[in-house]
């Protein structure tokens, strides 16, 4: 009797160490991750730099003609950094990404940073590197939020209904995606495809951009907003101009 | 005798890797597991060109990394398991590749299904997802015969995304939404056609119910038998999605190693699993916020 309880105590005492060795390695790799994870943000912000200064000659040069949809989606928390938000728009504009031809779509911000946004539409935006010199564009903007997602494919849904069902159906209706894309058009939630969309967020992750519209968008993420970095910008638009896209 | 000697060699070797991995599993179990991870399966055909194979060894290396993958993932006790094994624009492909494709799946699935197979051994259960009337009738006979060889199966689950893509799935749940509102409605007008009026409050229904809702179209999709991805790994450093699990990955975190599919390998997985480790609490509250 005694002996069992004492090798039922050493037995429990062993596996309470073991947890704790377990825990406790657990807490070193991490340690170990984050300090890595250290080291490369401070490697990427001298190439950072390097790219900004103009230093590295291939980043020079960008064909920014590829990319026509831009997309940019927010941390919903980090958007509140209007400032922040404020200073990637004309980043975005100084680079020529933001030209007539092309849109940017925006998610994650609330009204007053749309409001104000919406400013660099018609004051704030300048393109340099066009062929007649420094010219103030207009920029296309279009913001989209979580309700562009989900909840816009069952209204579609619901405009299908009453279109396709509403009277006694004949022959049962087979909806291809054309008929969806259509419908979400005739919602207000049609749009164009982003070839790009950049997430500022601490993950990489799309945080619920309107499904039907990424595809093939290449999602590249740029990790948080308050340490966004314009050499970072020009890096991620840089190596999209490089992808080549099979469809298949 | 050295054929017997090598195999003992072989045994042993896996039962150390098996074992090493047991304790490297231990360590990750501290922490949060994903429940669902999901896998894009590029870069089989440069795999092929980069060691001059075959189409044959080429895509056998390619089903050696899943079962790998699915080995490391169930040991994990990673519960859902998704790959995306042929999209509809894989169709677009040179008709002599499709066949060869198709033949290859078939081939694959009465594999797997086997009762010595990993999936048998294991518990795991099979479901094709995906617009399988698309596919070759042996192909659809055979995915078929393994989701009903492998319902009994309840430890894990294996979705394998066959003539899919997102967009797809996303048509074939809102046909299928309005499809079930239809008979709804014609339930109701047929009630109270033969006089058994049912008020709507009876009928446990008001009139913002016959509108179609999110969870209306989440339930029709053909992914809703697993919960949502927490990982979506695509091999190869591509980083987009191609059509795949759009709707289920909102919050979801996207991992893209340079790797091509058949070089993916253990040290890939524990690497996205501290990565989900470290980002876990951020995730799930945007789950929880959405």
């Amino acid at each position: 009797m005694d002996l069992g309880n004492e090798v039922q105590k050493i037995l429990s005492w062993t596996s309470v160490c073991g947890n704790l060795a377990l825990h406790l390695i657990w807490l070193i790799v991490h340690l170990i991750i984050n300090v890595w994870y250290s080291a490369l943000g401070i490697a990427h912000v001298v190439e950072n730099t390097l790219i900004s200064s103009g230093l590295l000659k291939s980043y020079n040069a960008i064909n920014i003609s590829k990319v026509r949809y831009l997309a940019v989606v927010i941390d919903s928390e980090e958007a509140r950094q209007t400032s922040k938000v404020l200073e990637l728009l004309r980043w975005l504009a100084s680079i020529g990404v933001l030209k007539k031809s092309q849109t940017a779509i925006i998610e994650g911000l609330n009204k007053s940073q749309k409001a104000t946004a919406s400013k660099i539409k018609s004051q704030e935006a300048i393109v340099e590197g066009s062929n007649h010199g420094t010219l103030v564009e207009h920029v296309d903007l279009e913001f989209v939020s979580f309700a562009d997602s989900k909840p816009a494919v069952a209204k579609a849904a619901n405009l299908l209904f009453a279109k396709h069902y509403a009277s006694t159906i004949l022959e049962k209706p087979n909806f291809t995606e054309s008929d969806i894309s259509e419908a979400l058009q005739a919602v207000g939630y049609g749009g164009p495809e982003p070839d790009l969309l950049l997430v500022y967020g601490p993950v990489r992750c799309h945080l619920g951009f309107p499904a039907w519209r990424i595809r093939y968008t290449e999602i590249v993420h740029m990790g948080p907003l308050k340490s966004m970095k314009f050499g970072s910008l020009i890096k991620a638009i840089h190596k999209f101009t490089k992808v080549h896209q099979n469809y298949g | 005798m050295e054929g017997v000697n090598g195999k003992r060699v072989g045994h042993l070797f896996e039962n150390i890797s098996s074992f090493v991995r047991q304790c490297i599993f231990s360590i990750l179990n501290v922490g949060p597991v994903p429940s669902h991870i999901a896998f894009i399966m590029d870069g089989n055909r440069r795999y092929s060109k980069k060691q001059n194979l075959l189409d044959g060894d080429r895509h056998r290396a390619g089903f050696s990394a899943l079962i790998n993958m699915l080995k490391y993932c169930y040991e994990l006790g990673v519960k859902y398991i998704t790959v995306y094994a042929f999209s509809i624009d894989n169709f677009k492909r040179r008709p002599e590749e499709v066949a060869s494709l198709m033949t290859l799946m078939q081939e694959k699935i009465d594999e797997l299904t086997k009762e010595e197979s990993i999936i048998n051994r294991l518990g795991i259960r099979i479901y094709f997802q995906g617009n399988l009337k698309l596919l070759s009738d042996r192909v659809k006979s055979a995915a078929e015969k393994a989701m009903v060889k492998t319902s009994g199966n309840s430890r894990a689950v294996l979705s394998i995304c066959v003539a899919y893509t997102s967009t797809d799935e996303i048509a074939h749940a809102v046909q299928e939404s309005c499809e079930e509102m239809w008979d709804d409605i014609r339930k109701r007008e047929a009630n109270n056609a033969e006089g058994n009026f049912i008020g709507l409050e009876e009928n446990g229904k008001d009139e913002n119910e016959y509108r179609i809702g999110v969870t209306d179209v989440d339930r029709h999709m053909y992914m809703s038998v697993c919960p949502d991805p927490d990982i979506i790994i695509r091999t190869s450093g591509a980083t987009r999605l191609s059509n795949f699990l759009l709707w289920q990955s909102a919050h979801c975190l996207l991992y893209s190693p340079t790797a091509l599919w058949p070089e993916i390998g253990l040290r890939h997985l524990i690497w996205v699993i501290l990565d989900f480790q470290r980002n876990y609490l951020y995730l799930k509250e945007k789950k929880k916020q959405s």
